[in-house]
């Protein structure tokens, strides 16, 4: 054999064995697994990210949380309600046609009594199926931001859900495992190779994905296992076990970016922390006030200009906070600098608010706080605690599991609360018709201001973006001057990566493979 | 003999009933699961009809009565956070850690036995005087502080073992073993021997003070006057008498052992029924914990009862008083 079939014969060898060589690997790890495969069972993040890789909805969101078509070419909004324009020639995983039918029966799916989109989507009345590549979500009424809230609504092959008997989702009364919960056949960038919940999740390149080309990302298979003990999931970056980690705790950033070969990214998170203050009971349940102090907008001004928020920032977050006076966070509709206005932080002025309010020597309350649920939490309301302190308000700190902290929240219990809230369609409306309006369902600080919740009414349906901009923005005004949270931070979130990966990080901690770029 | 067992048996129940009846009232102070089982959209009446469809609002007498009636039927229901029935999760949970528990009771008792001897023997030696004082560690620190020094030393620095979880697995039936492959043991040895430390210890300390002890009676003395070689008198002798109580704490400690896994599985991210347990308890995932529960009492209980029939067997004065 001479030279050059040496060379013939190794260069045959190299084209051969160069696809299974060039394969992509991405492992990588969080805390929590997804809870289930059924994409309208579980309206939770990680689960909600997850089932994103392998379903796909009519409108997505890129990694700067930008609307893009993704199921929809196109859309538009009349007195009807939202028109949608099909892609065309898509395939679920199992080689069925993505039609019409198929988006129907999702809403109809997501609307069942068992979902947990019911409330995301009560405002579509009907799902009109033009043809096979048109429909109509009529709404009760106009919704001018029903598209942010589709970015998680992923649509499900009607034959499929019908043969493997999951044309509903499962109920918490079941007793059985619903096929959906561990298959999935969606029209998503990746397919399911293997589920195992709490073990390993395995999935594989969709060779016949209508995004194929489109997209930056190089990944052909996906190995995500996750990884309950922080410094655990820290481990196995540093020993080059996994590439990228969702969620390294705040204290091993430095130690990640020090190592050769890893980096961190980070970016704010599109959740805020604040204090809740009830100013809706007579009187405080844990307080020793005669009468509420919190009624009192001079106790509430007071709260927050005794709370230092560069302070817990520098000493508490290790700088890895934005501190804010406004409980929504940039990127959302409606934050604004004007709404946004930077923190003071004055105790001689909380001091002299407190003694005009009748309160000289200030009075006690509990703080109830979670110790397990947001960066530090427990660290800053015991911050808060002593910031409290110089302005003579005796604060008592009973931090709990979120498990035992959520409830009282929900049950009204509680006189004065920390809370984090995310906003998923990215606009205000959101944060009012949850926190702000006398009705909200997490508005446990009884705040009521009449002409806020007639604006929330209104933004609701106004269609006409710049009145419904204006309207947003004379809320913000209105609840800056009511003053009813105390406003700490935006959150900050970061990933850890191996320097071969670059994923683009994005606001709502959601791993998006179709970016995901490897060497 | 049959009314000795059946005296115990009937003990172990009613232990079986207390205990599952104090640890269901403990889920009342765990908080509220239904929160982390609906979206934060969902309104307050959804919440509170949730409660009421899972029954979380009715006494606590009643919810276990009802928890009871459906064990008795071998149903635990289904997990609220991953939707799957809870006899299933267990089923597939356990092998991981029964195997876990195998390797880690091998461990303890072939380096807690040789290194107890050892030490007995040749108890002024630099060797013993070293190997004492490093047991000490064994029992004194947390295993989650051990179990991550050592994921730091043996994967991120020498990576010579993956830090977590259970690779290479074959499959038999149900039953997934990780002990036939190279794979399967590279994973398993880091949490096993974490896990074996404080059993290690505590053998090696009771076999070393027992041969101490026995070296001292006058059939040792009587042996050696006999002219026997030390090999003889060391092995055949000594260690057969001091094994009867070793054997006896071991028994008990193989419960222990399976109730410390659920700190090491958790470190190691070991796929066992501790690891559920740990994920269940922050998620409030009741009928899992329900069953964890009443499965770990149950294997005391029978282990408790095994031991108690060794001793009718072994002892004659129980056998005689009884």
């Amino acid at each position: 054999m001479n030279l050059k079939h040496i060379l013939t014969a190794s260069s045959i060898a190299v084209i051969v064995a160069g696809p299974a060589l060039a394969e992509n690997v991405l492992r990588w790890t969080s805390q929590g697994d997804a809870l289930t495969l059924d994409p309208h069972s579980q309206n939770e993040s990680p689960t909600i990210a997850m089932n994103g890789q392998l379903y796909e909805s009519l409108v997505t969101r890129d990694a700067d949380l930008n609307l893009h078509p993704e199921l929809a070419e196109s859309w538009s909004v009349d007195a009807d309600g939202w028109t949608f324009n099909l892609r065309k020639g898509v395939k679920f995983h199992d080689g069925a046609d993505f039609t019409a039918e198929d988006v129907a029966f999702s809403f109809e799916r997501a609307r069942h009594e068992a979902s947990d989109y019911k409330e995301q989507i009560k405002s579509i009345t009907e799902v009109k199926v033009i043809d096979a590549h048109t429909i109509i979500l009529v709404t009760d009424g106009p919704n001018p931001i029903l598209p942010n809230q589709l970015t998680s609504l992923y649509i499900m092959d009607k034959g499929w859900a019908e043969a493997n008997d999951v044309i509903a989702p499962q109920n918490f009364k079941a007793q059985e495992e619903n096929f959906a919960v561990r298959n999935a056949n969606g029209t998503g960038p990746f397919t399911l190779v293997s589920r195992a919940p709490d073990e390993k999740t395995v999935m594989a390149r969709n060779a016949n994905w209508w995004g194929n080309g489109k997209f930056p990302g190089n990944v052909d298979r996906i190995e995500y296992r996750p990884i309950t003990n922080a410094a655990t999931r820290v481990a196995a970056l540093l020993s080059g076990e996994v590439d990228f980690v969702l969620d390294p705790p705040l204290q091993d950033l430095k130690r990640i970016e020090a190592t050769d070969g890893l980096s961190v990214k980070t970016a704010a998170q599109i959740r805020t922390i604040f204090f809740g203050m009830d100013q809706s009971v007579e009187k405080l349940r844990s307080s020793n006030a005669e009468t509420n102090p919190f009624k009192d907008i001079r106790v509430r001004e007071a709260f927050n200009l005794a709370i230092d928020r560069q302070a817990i920032k520098r000493v508490v977050m290790e700088d890895l906070a934005f501190p804010t006076s406004m409980i929504t966070s940039p990127g959302v509709l409606g934050n604004t600098p004007e709404n946004d206005p930077a923190v003071t932080h004055d105790v001689a002025k909380a001091k002299t608010l407190l003694a005009e309010a009748g309160y000289p020597d200030g009075f006690t309350v509990q703080l109830d706080c979670p110790n397990n649920r947001y960066n530090n939490d427990e660290k800053i309301c015991q911050a808060a605690v002593s910031m409290l302190a110089k302005v003579g308000v005796t604060v008592n700190l009973d931090a709990l599991p979120k498990s035992q902290h959520f409830p009282k929240i929900q049950k009204r219990e509680t006189d004065f609360y920390m809370l984090g809230w995310g906003v998923p369609t990215l606009d205000s409306h959101y944060v009012f018709a949850y926190l702000l309006d006398a009705a909200g369902s997490w508005n446990a600080a009884g705040y009521n201001n009449a002409r806020v919740n007639e604006l929330t009414a209104a933004m609701a349906t106004e269609i006409d973006l710049d009145k419904r901009t204006a309207m947003i923005n004379e809320a913000w005004t209105l609840v800056q001057a009511d003053m009813p949270y105390v406003p700490i931070h935006h959150q900050v979130l970061a990933w850890g990566l191996a320097s071969t990966v670059d994923i683009p990080i994005a606001a709502d901690d959601a791993f998006r493979p179709r970016y995901a770029v490897m060497q | 003999m049959l009314s000795f067992i059946m005296k115990r048996l009937a003990q172990s129940l009613l232990v079986m009933a207390i205990v599952s009846a104090v640890s269901f009232s403990l889920f009342n102070f765990v908080g509220d699961p239904v929160n982390n089982m609906v979206g934060q959209d969902a309104t307050r009446e959804q919440r509170v009809e949730i409660r009421q469809q899972l029954g979380l609002d009715d006494p606590i007498p009643t919810q276990y009565t009802r928890f009871i009636g459906n064990m008795l039927k071998a149903d635990f229901g289904l997990s609220y956070r991953i939707k799957r029935p809870v006899d299933d999760l267990i089923l597939e949970r356990l092998p991981a850690t029964l195997e876990l528990v195998f390797v880690s009771a091998i461990i303890s008792l072939f380096l807690g036995i040789t290194l107890g001897i050892y030490t007995g023997i040749r108890r002024n030696s630099w060797s013993s005087r070293i190997i004492l004082s490093s047991s000490l560690a064994g029992v004194s620190l947390p295993t989650f502080v051990i179990g991550i020094a050592l994921i730091y030393l043996f994967a991120v620095h020498l990576r010579w073992l993956p830090s977590s979880g259970r690779s290479g697995t074959v499959d038999f039936g149900w039953w997934k073993t990780s002990l036939l492959t190279l794979d399967g043991w590279r994973s398993i040895v880091l949490p096993a021997v974490t896990l074996s430390l404080f059993q290690l210890t505590l053998i090696l300390r009771l076999v070393r003070a027992e041969m101490l002890e026995v070296m001292r009676t006058d059939f040792i003395k009587f042996a050696r006057a006999r002219g026997l070689t030390e090999r003889a008198i060391n092995f055949r002798h000594a260690l057969r008498n001091t094994l009867v109580p070793v054997i006896t704490i071991i028994g008990l400690n193989i419960g222990g052992l399976i109730a410390f896994s659920v700190v090491t599985e958790t470190v190691f991210q070991w796929p066992g029924t501790g690891l559920m347990f740990i994920q269940a308890v922050d998620f409030v995932d009741v009928p899992i914990m329900a069953a964890y529960l009443v499965l770990v009492a149950l294997l005391f209980v029978i282990i408790n009862l095994f031991v108690d029939i060794l001793y009718f067997v072994v002892d004659p004065r129980i056998r005689l008083g009884g």
